[in-house]
Order: C-alpha cells, then sequence, then structure tokens
C-alpha cells in the first residue's frame, strides 16, 4: 500500500495542541479568506465558480453539488435570509462532524461565514444534536471568539457587512437531519419534514430563502477558496472533488475517522482502520451509513471510495460512514436492528412509512426468533418495495434500502431462520 | 410577562431561557421551546410535568398543545423519573457489532432494574438509545451529558463506582 496523505482538509489541524482555539486556527491561515471577502477582493460571483470548480458534492448524505445548490439564492432578495448548518450527525455509522465540531470549530465557522455572504444571508444557525454537548461547547466557545476577535457581528472589519451566528441544539431525534425537518425543529415544532416544493431556498427558516448544508461541506470552504477549487478537485476524482471523511466502526481493530482522497481504494481504507479485527476475513460492508445498501465482501474489496465506484458496486456514498461487519455477523439480527431504528425514527407523517417500517421490523424480528414464515421473504421485498418514492422524504427510502440489499445478498441466511428457526452459525 | 409567578422559570433559569430566546427573532419565542424545556428538565431531576410544559408554554406564548407535542417528539425528555445518572446505551448497529447487547444485560444484571426503571435508592436509570454519533469509540454511552466509549463489563464497573 502506498502512502495515504491523511488529514488534508477538515481535520488538518487536529493533530495540534489546542487546535480548537482562535490563536492555532489564525496562525495556520484561519480567516485569512474571510478578510479577504469582507475587504471585496473576492466576490459572490467569483467564490460560487470557485466552488463549482472545486466540484464539492454535498457531504450530509444526498450528494448534491454545492455550488449549483449556492447559486439557487438570490443574495439581493429583499428580507431575511438565512444559512444553516446541519450537525444533526443522526445517521447510524456516521461520527464525523462531530470531530469537526470539537477540533476545528473555526474553520466551520469560517466557511458559515462565507457561504451567508455569498447567498446574502445575515444570520446562520448551526443545528448540533442536543446529544453533542461537549462539541455544542466548543463550537460555542469559537464563536465567542470570533465575535471578540471581531469577525462576527455588526459591521464587521468595517465592511458594512452583519454577520451573527448562533447554534440551535436539538434533542434527540434523527429526522431532524432532513433539511426541511430540521427548519421546523428551529421553528420550535416537532421534526416532520415538509412537503416539497417549496424548497428552502424560496421558503426555507421563519418561511425565508434558506440554504442548508452539512458540517463538512461547509468547514471544507476555506480550504477550497484559499487553495483554489482546481486543487481540491484535482485530489479526487473526475465525479467529484476533494477529500473525504470517512468514518471507519464496526469489526475493525483501529475504528476512527480517516479523511483521505476522494477515490481511495476500499481495501486501502480498511488497511489504515487497521483491517477485519480478531485476524477475520470480511464478510460484508455499509458504506456509506445505515441507509446505504450492505455490500457483500468481493464487491467490497474491489471498489474505490468515490460516488461512481461506490454506485457501479451496488450501493452509495452517503456520509461516508463505513461500517465493516466480519464473517461471523448474523444478518438477519443486523438488519433487525436497522429495522427497528427507521421503526422508531419514522415520524408518522405518511402511512406508507409508518406502516411499512413497522410492518419490516414485525417480519424480520418474527424470522430471528424462529417464527418466520416462508412467505415473509417476498413480503418484505414488497413492503419495502411499495414505501420507495411513495413519501415525503428520505427516510422513507432509506428505511427500505436495507431490507432490500440485505435480502439480496444474504437471503439464505434469512431462510436458514425460517427453516431451522436459528442462525447459519448456530450449531443446533 | 415578567409580573407572573412563575414556579420554576424566574432567576437564574429565566435568565438562562432568555439568552436562547435572545439568538432568534423577537416576533419567534417559539423557536426556544426545546431549550427551554432542557433546562426545565434539569433543574427539576430530569423528567418534565404537566405543570413545567403549561409553563413553559405560557412563558413562550405558545399553546399547551403545542409544547406538548415537541415534547413527546424528542427522545431526550422524560416524562417520568429517571434516575440521578440516566445511562444511556447506544444499542445501534456500530454498538451492537461490538456487543452493546451484552453491556445491556450486564447493567440489567448488576443494578437489579430493567430497561426504563429507576434503582431503589434512585441513583441510576438504563435507557437504550439510537446511534450517538461516536461509533468510533463503540460500545458506547451517554451518561448525564459525557459520552463514555470503548465500554467494557470491567470498564462500566469502574465507571458507576465513580459516579456518586
Ligand atoms: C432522514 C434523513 C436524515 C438526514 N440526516 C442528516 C444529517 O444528520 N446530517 C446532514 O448533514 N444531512 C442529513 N440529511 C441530508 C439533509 O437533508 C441535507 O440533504 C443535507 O444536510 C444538505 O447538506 P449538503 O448538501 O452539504 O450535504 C438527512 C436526510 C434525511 C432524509
Ligand atoms: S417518509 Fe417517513 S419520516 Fe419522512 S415524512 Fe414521511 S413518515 Fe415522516
Ligand atoms: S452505533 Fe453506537 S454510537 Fe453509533
Amino acid at each position: 500500500m502506498a502512502e495515504i496523505p491523511l488529514n488534508e482538509c477538515c481535520y488538518r489541524l487536529n493533530h495540534l495542541d489546542r487546535s480548537w482555539d482562535i490563536d492555532v486556527y489564525m496562525a495556520n491561515g484561519g480567516y485569512e479568506v474571510w478578510k479577504k471577502v469582507l475587504a471585496g477582493e473576492l466576490t459572490p460571483q467569483e467564490i460560487i465558480d470557485e466552488v463549482k470548480t472545486s466540484n464539492i458534492r454535498g457531504r450530509g448524505g444526498a450528494g448534491f453539488p454545492t455550488g449549483l445548490k449556492w447559486s439557487f439564492m438570490n443574495r439581493h432578495a429583499p428580507g431575511p435570509k438565512y444559512i444553516l448548518c446541519n450537525s444533526d450527525e443522526g445517521e447510524p455509522g456516521t461520527f464525523k462532524d462531530r470531530d469537526i465540531l470539537r477540533y476545528n470549530p473555526h474553520q466551520l465557522i469560517e466557511g458559515m461565514m462565507i457561504a451567508g455572504y455569498v447567498i446574502g444571508a445575515n444570520a446562520g444557525y448551526n443545528y448540533i444534536r442536543g446529544e453533542f454537548w461537549e462539541p455544542y461547547k466548543r463550537f460555542d466557545n469559537a464563536v465567542k471568539q470570533a465575535y471578540e476577535a471581531g469577525l462576527l457581528g455588526k459591521n464587521i472589519l468595517g465592511s458594512g457587512w452583519d454577520f451573527d451566528l448562533y447554534t440551535h441544539l436539538g434533542a434527540g431525534a434523527y429526522i431532524c437531519g432532513e433539511e426541511t425537518a430540521l427548519i421546523e425543529s428551529i421553528e420550535g415544532k416537532k421534526g416532520q419534514p415538509r412537503f416539497k416544493p417549496p424548497f428552502p431556498a424560496s421558503y426555507g427558516l421563519y418561511g425565508r430563502p434558506t440554504t442548508i448544508n452539512n458540517t463538512e461541506t461547509l468547514a471544507s470552504i476555506p480550504m477550497i477558496l484559499a487553495k483554489g477549487g482546481k486543487w481540491f478537485a484535482d485530489l479526487g476524482v473526475p465525479g467529484a472533488g476533494g477529500t473525504k471523511i470517512y468514518a471507519v466502526s464496526g469489526h475493525v481493530e483501529k475504528p476512527g475517522n480517516y479523511e483521505v482522497r476522494m477515490g481511495t481504494p476500499f481495501k486501502d481504507l480498511l488497511s489504515l482502520a487497521g483491517g477485519v479485527w480478531k485476524g477475520r476475513k470480511l464478510k460484508a460492508v455499509i458504506p456509506g451509513g445505515s441507509s446505504t445498501a450492505v455490500l457483500p465482501a468481493e464487491k467490497a474489496m474491489k471498489m474505490n471510495m468515490d460516488y461512481d465506484s461506490i454506485a457501479k458496486a451496488g450501493s452509495f456514498l452517503g456520509a461516508g460512514s463505513v461500517i465493516i461487519m466480519d464473517e461471523t455477523t448474523d444478518m438477519v439480527k443486523a438488519l433487525e436492528r436497522l429495522t427497528w431504528f427507521y421503526y422508531e425514527e419514522s415520524c408518522g407523517q405518511c402511512t406508507p412509512c409508518r406502516e411499512g417500517t413497522g410492518w419490516m421490523y414485525r417480519v424480520v424480528h418474527r424470522i430471528r426468533t424462529g417464527k418466520g414464515r416462508p412467505e415473509d421473504i417476498e413480503m418484505l421485498k414488497d413492503v419495502s418495495g411499495k414505501i420507495m418514492g411513495r413519501v415525503i422524504c428520505g427516510l422513507g427510502d432509506a428505511a427500505s434500502i436495507p431490507v432490500a440489499s440485505f435480502l439480496e445478498h444474504f437471503e439464505h441466511e434469512f431462510r436458514h431462520y425460517i427453516e431451522h428457526g436459528c442462525s447459519i452459525y448456530d450449531r443446533a | 410577562m415578567s409580573e407572573k409567578n412563575y414556579q420554576v422559570i424566574k432567576g437564574d433559569v429565566k435568565a438562562r431561557i432568555d439568552r436562547w430566546i435572545s439568538q432568534y427573532p423577537a416576533d419567534q419565542r417559539q423557536s426556544a421551546v426545546m431549550p427551554a424545556l432542557r433546562i426545565v428538565q434539569e433543574v427539576n431531576g430530569g423528567y418534565l410535568t404537566r405543570e413545567l410544559m403549561d409553563e413553559v408554554a405560557d412563558y413562550l406564548g405558545m399553546a399547551p398543545m403545542a409544547v406538548y407535542e415537541v415534547a413527546t417528539f424528542y427522545s431526550m425528555y422524560e416524562h417520568k423519573p429517571v434516575g440521578k445518572h440516566k445511562i444511556c446505551m447506544c444499542t445501534n448497529i456500530s454498538c451492537m457489532l461490538r456487543d452493546a447487547d451484552d453491556l445491556v444485560e450486564y447493567l440489567k444484571e448488576k443494578l437489579g432494574v430493567d430497561v426504563g426503571e429507576v434503582t431503589p435508592d434512585g441513583r441510576f436509570s438504563i435507557k437504550k438509545v439510537e446511534c450517538l454519533g461516536a461509533c468510533g469509540e463503540a460500545p458506547v454511552a451517554m451518561i448525564g451529558k459525557e459520552y463514555y466509549g470503548n465500554l467494557t463489563r470491567e470498564r462500566l464497573d469502574e465507571l458507576l463506582d465513580s459516579l456518586e
């Protein structure tokens, strides 16, 4: 394995002592881009062009091109507009944004300032999940430091530009990571997704034009503008620029966050994470968080960690949350846990999602407890197929994809449970 | 509003809630309902009551029903007493792959209570939670505001001993 460059973007300071302090950030080029923007040396249009050149795609899971998203906003439209950062990080297997908040909060703040400026927003909120108390404190202190340094507030550095930055703390709900549920939550309501259109760019927070980006997306912006869109694009592959943080968890020796270049071979990422634990063999990989399709080892070992290559293997890059399963993993049990999660977290607005997630959990549970019936496999395929595309938000699809993909690749394990009442590993 | 006689939203608690209110537009006090509920829950020993929710509703100018909806939608709000230390064990996929279920069983055995119950001395309660966003340190638990990772039976023993 060739030497793999690590931590070139969002985690570039993580190895430094007190990397979360403004002094450390400024000693390493921090807020230089923001000062250039305020001095009029980088116009909103130039920033959008540079972000488009960088070929960065949203890191929250959907992979939407960020430059294009920003170009939907009319910065001269009258009245308030908002920039929101999505630090809800609730997708099982995902823990990358937490380390941006804890170790490099200023780069995220600078990214939010710049994004706000581009879209014409004088205020921004970072939505941090309620469980992230320590990351919230880090971020909140960093915001205070930025105010004290005169980089936030009114008439910043005499530029005439105002920007205020706040945090909104969640209180435990995966669905609030969905962008319109997140908006509802900031408005003080239940986190139920809105029907789209209208899209947030025209009707967002408090009914005002709003842009929402993931933490990693926004924290990448200062580096893209400091080093150039081309620099970022060239780190990646033609379909997607830059580095990407892969959060590797499950059955590996060294679980953790690895910020590597887009397109890094999966097998190299696995080696970085110390390989499969206990000297065991790889069985399966969920490459992008629990909502993305599981892949058998043979397919995973041949893919590279970028959108196109993972799609070719049959899954999705998602949030880059790589869940590793070794040769002893009971796939029925794993799916049972995932179906429970989606059932618990469905907001209940759409009948196919509310009822379907419950059905899927109950059927997988019945199979796992030895009460499965032969027709259950077809029923699961049928129910998962009936949710997709018939609901308001992405949670419905997210709940169906694991079911469909576990059955596609590991149906024999489900059949074994149905026929013998136990897992393929039980020597009854 | 200040002339009203609130039981809980006064003094320091009021000041804390007001700080949150101030970060939303003046006509959007409702946006502070989540922090307000968190704060009153905290000062009430970890759970909400009808009276507390009604007080929050009144203070923020919301319909009580709108506050109940929020308070029951989000999983971090509690509606019955919890232990002084609420042990929130993640049992989602990455923690499950690293034996979180065994730790839940161990806790139940050690504390002599089931999930959702409080120990007779009021010190501990156990809750199963969804992914805490720290799967690199699986299995993970949140106790109070702190995360504890790479848990084993032994680490849990030490941890529980260290908590008053
Ligand atoms: C059920 C559900 C949960 C989501 N959770 C998150 C999340 O925790 N963090 C996040 O950034 N995006 C999440 N998203 C995606 C957001 O809706 C949105 O696409 C994203 O924040 C946009 O930012 P980006 O373009 O920078 O990726 C979720 C989507 C769905 C449907
Ligand atoms: S798909 Fe599910 S989570 Fe999304 S809005 Fe409908 S019911 Fe709610
Ligand atoms: S699965 Fe337990 S912290 Fe993510």
